[in-house]
């Protein structure tokens, strides 16, 4: 992308229903990260239409994709993309600060959701004191905080050593137990695995989507 | 916009983000200092340069007596011209149109003593309308009167000096000072600009001066003014003829250029006054300059500022940040940094210029200042470009997709 444009996606048909856990898997190039981007509204499709609980995105202003991307999404990037100078309580509420909520009720919040990634006694440290998948760990509770109707995760263990790997995808799973809607992009077949469907993109276009059997990660340890 | 969550998440910026706040602040603080400084000094050079030439009167012609150099209706050359009370006289009668004033003027030195302190003073006799010419200002008491120079009164005028070299905390109108021979009393005390020099001088009735030199009636120069209205053309032609009365009446060959000697003072004022505006051009010249340089300078650091904050704006952007609050944030932080220290520099640039005074006298900057209204104008124009400045990065930071300012490391 960047100035030059490129076309990476060449017609996606998907339909993801409410509470499924998918990873998209694709090797390098294949416009996975794009589809999620579009996805997330970080990035714009040239054609074809994205319904989001059957709310139509398109032609939004960058105001109206900002509150979208607030109220319905969260997002969990590779590099974590914590802001390094604020504790890991602080980046936590952020999305609450930007849904206008006081300053009591997302402290609140916040440390609600860093229990729940088992981080309450790392709250008051920055993210360069927490381990790579500590940071994940917050990055998940910041984007679980804004109660998001999806969950879109990019390469989330793509910094992380395979135990902490196993850790995260973990909390991801749990997190989808619960009821929320994940998508993950990886191209490791068993992070994939330990998803519910896979749906395989080559070259911007769908591989292959199937119904997997999940592989349940037992060793997420609070 | 002004709701204290949203201040509070801008003083946590400022607060964890320190070098760039010092950064910014500091071009801010440092550019209205520099121009408050610079600026102040310019009108210090101009205050003394209007103390060097502006403190007289300036509708004036000095006149002083020469030396003939050619011989003239019997008279050798090299004759020595002395002025004489019928001289101010015949001025006065001749010159009706032109004249507004006139004194003479013998300059003496004399020992002066009061109890046990003495020293030497120079002394200026003169009649009334020096005060006038000389904006001799009176502190206590009076000037040297028409009812002095008609009695030859042992009446005197001191400078503020020598008041304070001489009676110290003592009230020295109607005490007697010890001058030469005679007792002399005073009754007033002058302060004038020009400086120290002046404020050590004594006046005395000029008739009175005489008196003491054997009754003579001989006089050192003549000081008269015209009226100002004359304009500079009158001026000219006013010396002209004085110098050709005089000139005549002394005995000189009318092409001797060394009997009589006039200056001008308009001749100099004219002069002066386009020095002075040239002194105002570079003066603001080089205001203009500081602050160009510091407007330039909190550009570039908002364009870094912003730049270094590509990619946190990204996150917040993908965390629901609209571009208002992206760009409020940016701007919000930047105009209370650069407020802030725009008032610090500011406020210590004025201070510096208040302590300095006269110290710098020997480099002719004398009461440097600077009008308030130049001090914030100038103040308010940094901090408004250094809004403007991060206004249009920030724009373009609020604008990009969030997904290519994450990207940015």
């Amino acid at each position: 992308m960047g100035d030059s444009s490129l076309h990476v996606l060449k017609g996606i048909d998907l339909n993801i229903e409410a509470g499924e856990l998918v990873a998209i898997m694709g090797s390098s190039g294949s416009g996975k990260s794009t589809l999620l981007n579009i996805l997330g509204m970080l990035d714009l499709a040239d054609e074809g239409e994205y319904r989001l609980d059957k709310v139509l995105i398109k032609g939004l202003t960058e105001t109206t994709a900002a509150k979208y991307r607030n109220q319905f999404l969260g997002f969990v990037f590779q590099s974590f993309n914590l802001i390094n100078y604020k504790n890991a309580l602080e980046n936590v509420a952020l999305p609450l600060y930007y849904q206008g909520l006081g300053r009591k009720i997302r402290q609140e919040k916040a440390l609600e959701y860093l229990d729940k990634v088992g981080l309450k006694e790392w709250a008051t440290h920055l993210p360069s004191e927490l381990s790579g998948g500590q940071k994940q760990r917050v990055a998940i509770a910041r984007a679980l905080a804004s109660q998001p109707k999806v969950l879109l995760a990019d390469e989330p263990t793509g910094a992380l050593d395979s135990k902490t790997s196993n850790e995260v995808m973990g909390l991801i799973q749990q997190i989808n137990n619960e009821g929320k809607t994940i998508l993950v992009v990886t191209h490791e077949l068993d992070i994939a695995h330990m998803c519910k469907r896979i749906v395989t993109l080559k070259d911007g276009v769908i591989l292959e989507d199937q119904k997997v059997e999940q592989v349940i990660v037992d060793t997420y340890v609070q | 916009m002004f709701n204290r969550d949203h201040w509070q998440e801008i003083f946590q910026t400022i607060q964890k983000n320190r070098l760039r706040t010092v950064l910014s602040g500091f071009t801010v603080a440092l550019g209205i200092f520099i121009f408050i400084v610079l600026f102040g000094f310019g009108n210090g050079l101009k205050n003394s340069f209007k103390q060097f030439f502006l403190d007289d009167a300036t509708n004036t012609l000095w006149v002083y007596p020469g030396q003939t150099s050619k011989p003239y209706r019997g008279f050798k050359s090299n004759r020595r011209i002395e002025f004489e009370n019928s001289d101010l006289k015949d001025i006065k009668d001749n010159f009706n149109f032109f004249l507004e004033e006139i004194t003479p003027r013998i300059n003496r030195s004399d020992r002066v003593r009061y109890k046990g302190e003495s020293d030497n003073y120079s002394s200026r006799a003169v009649a009334p309308a020096h005060q006038f010419i000389e904006k001799t200002i009176m502190m206590k008491g009076r000037y040297i009167n028409e009812d002095d120079v008609m009695n030859k009164t042992k009446n005197i005028v001191i400078g503020r000096l020598v008041a304070k070299d001489l009676f110290k905390d003592e009230e020295p109108i109607g005490k007697y000072l010890e001058m030469g021979t005679s007792a002399f009393k005073v009754v007033g005390v002058f302060q004038d600009q020009s400086g120290d020099r002046e404020e050590r001088l004594i006046y005395m009735p000029y008739t009175t001066r005489q008196l003491i030199e054997k009754n003579n009636d001989k006089i050192n120069s003549i000081i008269v003014s015209y009226r100002p209205e004359l304009g500079y053309a009158s001026a000219l032609i006013f010396e002209k003829q004085l110098r050709l009365f005089l000139k005549k009446k002394k005995d000189i060959d009318p092409r001797d250029n060394n009997g009589i000697r006039i200056r001008n003072i308009a001749d100099q004022v004219k002069q002066n006054q386009q020095f002075a505006s040239v002194l105002q051009i570079i003066v603001a010249f080089v205001g203009i300059g500081t602050l160009i340089a510091g407007i330039i300078g909190i550009s570039n650091i908002m364009v870094f500022v912003v730049k270094e904050r590509t990619k946190e704006l990204g996150i917040r952007k993908a965390l629901g940040a609209t571009p208002k609050s992206v760009i409020g944030m940016v701007l919000q932080e930047s105009i209370f940094i650069t407020t802030l220290s725009g008032i610090l520099g500011m406020i210590s640039g004025i201070a510096l210029l208040g302590k300095i005074g006269d110290r710098l006298e020997q480099f002719f900057i004398i009461d440097p200042y600077i009008d308030n209204f130049t001090a914030l104008i100038a103040t308010v124009l940094l901090i408004l470009f250094g809004a403007i400045a991060g206004y249009i990065p920030a724009k373009r930071a609020a604008r990009i997709k969030p997904i290519v300012a994450l990207r940015d490391e």
